[in-house]
């Protein structure tokens, strides 16, 4: 289990969505850009990684109770990703590392792969 | 229990707002979180498949207590062979879909795996109609 706030330091992230609480901790990671691949995923407590920053995002979190999502390659969230994030209690980071510099940081800290 | 919702084709930013809408109902009626999640998996497919791939559509939902049916029609090119859009990797998204997320061919393969029955009935340049039924215990 890994807390969120250790993922915001060692990634030198930014908080955009709101209600992001610290203390959450996550078990597994699952990175694509690919949400058709994401949508096959079912599994809790998960952080999704991507590089993939459009609405769809937000409502293939929302499908699958996804609670955070890091987007990594300085991808922004756009204002209306960030309203439907927070309408469903998703929070939202967002790095400057890429999708492997990422990924290795975060299995680092003990985030498991979903397979 | 009846709603229904209507998709818009090619609108990508609208997307998922009637699954989001039977996700409010499910959660409301306090189904089992998992039923649910398998639920609007296969309706956000399907849904998206709509936006994907046909011209508009509409999402009718049933939900009795004991199961939910959910009907997903469109008008659109249709699927000429539904065995092989079956298939894993079958695909004939275009590159405008690819972009967004999707078009990997694994939509179908993932209704089929998220729901207790799926029946696909369509006719070329006409339309498709996906039924989904999930039991709710
Ligand atoms: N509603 C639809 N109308 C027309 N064709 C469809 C529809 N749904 C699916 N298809 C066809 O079936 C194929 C496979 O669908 P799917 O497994 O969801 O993969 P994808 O949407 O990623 O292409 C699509 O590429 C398309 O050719
Ligand atoms: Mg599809």
């Amino acid at each position: 289990m890994v807390k969120v706030a250790d993922i915001v330091n060692k990634l030198n992230a930014r908080i955009v969505c709101g209600k992001c609480d610290l203390d959450r901790k996550l078990e597994f990671g699952f990175a694509s850009d690919l949400m058709s691949d994401v949508l096959t995923i079912d599994t809790e407590n998960l952080l999704l990684i991507t590089g993939m920053n459009n609405l769809q995002t937000i409502r293939t979190s929302e499908m699958l109770d996804i609670s955070h999502i890091i987007f990594v390659r300085d991808k922004k969230a756009s204002k209306e990703m960030q309203e439907l994030a927070c309408e469903h209690g998703i929070a939202l980071l967002e790095c400057g590392y890429s999708m492997f510099r990422a990924c290795a940081a975060l299995n680092e800290l003990g985030l498991k792969p979903v397979y | 229990m009846e709603f229904r919702f209507e998709i818009e084709g090619g609108n990508f930013s609208k997307a998922g707002t009637a699954s989001s809408e039977v996700k409010k109902i499910l959660k409301q009626l306090n189904v089992d979180p998992k039923i649910i999640k398998r639920t609007v998996v296969s309706l956000y497919e399907a849904e998206v498949n709509v936006v994907a791939h046909a011209y508009e559509g509409e999402m009718n939902v049933e939900i009795i207590p004991d199961k939910v049916s959910v009907t997903i029609q469109d008008k659109g090119p249709g699927i000429p062979d539904i065995d092989q859009a079956m298939q894993e990797g079958y695909s004939t998204a275009t590159p405008k879909v690819r972009e967004m997320g999707f078009g990997a061919g694994m939509g179908l393969p993932n209704i089929k795996k998220n729901s207790d029955q799926l029946n696909i009935s369509s006719k070329v340049n006409v339309g498709t109609i996906v039924e989904i039924v999930n039991y709710l215990k």
